[in-house]
């Protein structure tokens, strides 16, 4: 049957995501905060992640790209991004912005230059992910079915 | 006690400079059923407050101008740490400091786990430490310090009831030698910490002494004791 198909796929999708890394509990804790009277609790946040994450990533490369670069601004910038990325559970994302922050602290342009990029490598990976996994949601629904997440024993 | 206190409706005023963050906590306090105002800074947090310049707690003035109405009852206050202008360190300190608002319970998050600034925050008065994420199970844990600045409030507008206590039964002393006792009132806060500048517990001391006492519950607009 085509929901239980979609539902497993949803299922083996999400475990895969929070296998890798890509997600950790606080993804699940969207879920639970997600009913009939906020229906897309989730995908509302989500969006508002990408729209900043995309915002910040935009300024720390034109920060970085300055003649006399601004440290603390950049630090600001990427604490930012680290707050928001762990208030959705994009830890990968996470994790990219500590490293980030020990090369602000010491002032190494290279060092900060090499975590940009991987800063926008794990984000572009988890909105494609993410988008995707919305995706699968739509048609789920569409075909009369709820998913589920308590299965995400976390 | 008398007072029909209205709590099924704790009102929270969140404060947050992400906007992400914002989103969360007033979903996880909503799904907790509380009303839930969100603001993006400190400043604009004290001014939905009615927080006033010289509003401080051992203001001599007589004025008439209701300078320390609270505009809109707030039971709690749960404030991010880091954030641009007026750290939430800042705005915990103006609320303590006010002698409208000392009694608001705070909450402080934050998504830097650093003892000393934790310590630092819990001196100045503040109830809990929550690093972020937030989650319901830290939403959870307001409740007893929403219970308690409510019955702070009953307990300023009533005058302490005594409560009926049994006589002691004389034991040996002769009857015409026995002191009428009075029924002993009742404390109706916790003993009082021993120094008197343990922050942390502010708000369970002094409450009968007039000083203290939030203007608006005097029956009068102002405060001046």
């Amino acid at each position: 049957m085509e929901l239980n198909r979609l539902q497993r796929s949803f299922l083996e999708y999400t475990a895969a995501l929070f296998r890798e890394g890509f997600l950790d509990s606080q993804f699940s804790q969207l879920y639970q905060l997600q009913d009939e009277s906020n229906p897309e609790f989730v995908v509302e946040v989500v969006s508002l992640f990408f729209d900043d994450s995309e915002r910040l990533i935009n300024d720390l490369s034109r920060a970085l790209d300055q003649t006399n670069v601004d440290f603390k601004k950049i630090d600001a910038h990427v604490h930012q991004l680290k707050g928001s990325s762990s208030s959705i559970g994009a830890q990968r994302v996470k994790n990219s912005c500590v490293s980030f922050r020990n090369f602000c602290e010491v002032q190494n342009i290279e060092g900060c230059l090499s975590c940009l990029q991987q800063v926008q490598q794990e984000y572009l990976l988890i909105k494609n992910k993410l988008e995707a996994l919305f995706q699968l949601e739509k048609q789920i629904v569409a075909a009369g079915g709820a998913i589920n997440t308590v299965e995400w024993m976390l | 006690m008398g007072m029909a206190a209205s709590d099924s409706q704790f009102h929270v005023l969140a404060v947050d400079d992400s906007l992400i963050d914002r989103k969360l906590i007033e979903r996880l306090l909503k799904t907790s059923s509380y009303i839930v105002t969100t603001v993006d800074s400190g400043s604009k947090a004290l001014e939905f407050l009615g927080w006033h310049e010289d509003d401080r707690r051992n203001t001599d003035e007589t004025s008439v101008s209701p300078q320390n109405h609270q505009e809109v009852e707030v039971n709690l206050v749960i404030t991010d740490y880091c954030m641009p202008e007026m750290t939430g360190y800042d705005l915990l300190k103006k609320i303590k400091e006010s002698s409208s608002l000392r009694n608001i319970p705070v909450v402080i998050m934050s998504s830097e786990n650093v003892p000393s600034r934790i310590n630092r925050c819990l001196e100045e008065g503040a109830e809990e430490f929550f690093l972020k994420p937030v989650r319901l199970s830290d939403v959870n844990k307001l409740k007893p310090h929403l219970m308690k600045g409510k019955k702070q409030e009953i307990h300023e507008s009533t005058p302490p009831q005594s409560q009926p206590s049994q006589l002691p039964t004389p034991q040996s002393s002769p009857p015409q030698s026995q002191l009428q006792q009075p029924p002993q009132p009742q404390e109706q806060q916790q003993q009082p910490s021993q120094s008197s500048n343990n922050k942390r517990k502010g708000m369970d001391e002094g409450l009968s002494s007039p000083d203290r006492t939030r203007p608006r519950y005097n029956g009068l607009t102002m405060v001046s004791n």
